[in-house]
């Protein structure tokens, strides 16, 4: 393997999570280590501590190291009621202005749901919209909840889903919205959209409203290719599509923030019925860790990886339980080891 | 109509288009609205909606009119209309009066748009009110809230505590809570295991949608309107299909569908039934179908069909 001062040798925040997290992780660093990828691990934790002043933020260490390296991968992170501080998902947010969700959304071969060829990206716009967190009672039974757009986040969201749908080779964004019930809000959104799109010529623009993605999704998945969108539709929309490829135990997802910086995680929970069994599926992890790969050009090792991936549940010999089989995840991962290494 | 001459309906027909009343407002036609008071009961068909007549659509002066706060789908599966999903039977009730749709929005500074959604405690305890004495009514096992509260912690919090609050009436029911984005994500992987859904504008706007093409599009889905008053309009919610109007190429079922809902509503349970098996019998053996459906027929020859079926299983 590479020396550590290889220039090469590009290196990666990895944050394990809880539950299931830790032993996921170890199978995508198995997998990487097969594929000889030059990524080197820089393992850090993710709570939240009182900084001075009472605010609540990340640790100093996990904050560096992402500022050091840019690229991030996460497992998932259990989420404490009532602990007096907010969602980790949240502080690692806005610790890094991760304004864009992006959701690639691929049929498995072998994996088997009632679609075939779903092949589209959902981007969603991840910091303002329907979740500012503005509320208020009006009077005794009457409640206000504000709903944000701003052209700055509207027109840095869809100049990220172009610029994705180029660098991916993506014929069309379709922005998905409600202009015509929300006029002023979604309009502005909208407005963006067709701004950046004069400066895509090559990216075919379309726009849809969002009943009616949903209506046509169900329908024929296959008409659609990447889709931009506020907040709270990007929620529903990347679950929705999620569901399609089979839920979140296979999807992979990444966060992109301002200064460079990018988190790839799996979406799924920290299954803590399961977690230290040797049971996980390490899929979801692996796929977003193959996005990372995606995204720093490192596309031979990613498309390698993937292969070793989509081929080893294709076959059906070695499947973790979600998936149908009987396999361990740790008779998963050599699995996929063994086929990455045949790749080579 | 001719579907259901046998049954004890007497049709009053009316137009609905915008006129402005005494004072400037805009309203629909005082003999439409005279027809509904008296009739409670109402089956529309599609209407155009006009770009920039000056006036409010159709729809949303129909809804304030009558003041249509529950918007009910039916969603099941039509056997022999083939979609990735058999098996579907679920109703999206969702509250169509506020949330986020109140149309409330304001320019903050330029560049910053904001938007109100406006939840109140009236309007979520009388939508879930509906869903549990619909679910009451239909023998349907559960009513499951829709929501996303974890973000939305006051509004979707009251909406959800006002259907809590309901729940406790309707023992007899299972009432479960569910986010919005779980819901979409295992609806599309196995919808059968939802029943009655109750949730805020927004929402069921998707929703319904989604449902809509779990069991194969507008052009096979029932959707009813309740209001306050007594008063349900039941309608297709497909659009107008200008390019085919007036050519016999049109698929019925949409309607027919909504028309079988009416009958429920209004306890003509026999005829409903044998109406709606009469429409799916006819689409399941695929011998006479509307090009939508697959088929090559016209609208008369599909409408013949169940016409005969209806008298044969009388």
């Amino acid at each position: 393997s590479k020396p550590i001062s290889d220039p090469r040798m590009q290196t990666v925040t990895l944050i394990p999570g809880d539950g299931i997290g830790p032993e996921i992780s170890a199978a995508v660093v198995k997998i990487f280590e097969s594929a000889k990828a030059p990524i080197r691990w820089e393992e850090r934790n993710v709570t939240a501590i009182k900084g001075p002043g009472g605010k609540w933020m990340i640790p100093p260490d996990a904050k560096e190291s992402m500022d050091r390296s840019k690229i991030g991968l996460k497992g998932p992170l259990k989420t404490p009621i009532a602990a007096g501080h907010p969602s980790m998902n949240l502080l690692l947010r806005k610790t890094f202005d991760l304004y864009a969700n992006v959701r690639p959304c691929v049929s498995i071969e072998g994996y088997k749901t009632p679609y075939t060829d779903v092949d589209l990206v959902t981007i969603r716009e991840n910091t303002e919209g329907e979740y500012s967190g503005i509320e208020h009672v009006i009077v005794d039974g009457v409640v206000q909840s504000i709903k944000l757009i701003t052209e700055n986040a509207s027109r840095r969201i869809a100049e990220y889903a172009f610029e994705y749908a180029r660098n991916n080779q993506r014929s069309s964004v379709t922005a998905v919205h409600k202009a015509n019930i929300m006029r002023m809000s979604d309009g502005l959104f909208l407005r963006k959209c067709r701004e950046v799109a004069e400066n895509y010529k090559d990216i075919k623009f379309t726009e849809m409203y969002l009943d009616t993605v949903c209506l046509n999704m169900v329908q024929d998945p296959t008409q659609f290719d990447v889709l931009v969108m506020p907040n709270l539709y990007g929620d529903i929309l990347s679950d929705l599509c999620a569901g399609l490829i089979g839920g979140l135990g296979v999807t992979p997802s990444g966060n992109i923030g301002a200064n460079g910086v990018a988190i790839f995680e799996s979406v799924h929970g920290t299954a803590p019925d399961i977690a230290g069994l040797d049971l996980a599926n390490p899929t979801a992890l692996l796929l977003s860790a193959v996005m990372m790969l995606r995204h720093m050009g490192l596309h031979e090792y990613a498309s390698r990886i993937q292969t070793a991936c989509f081929d080893t549940i294709r076959d059906k010999k070695v499947l973790t339980k979600d998936l149908g089989g009987n396999s361990k995840c740790s008779e998963f991962t050599s699995e996929i080891c063994h086929r990455v290494q045949d790749l080579a």
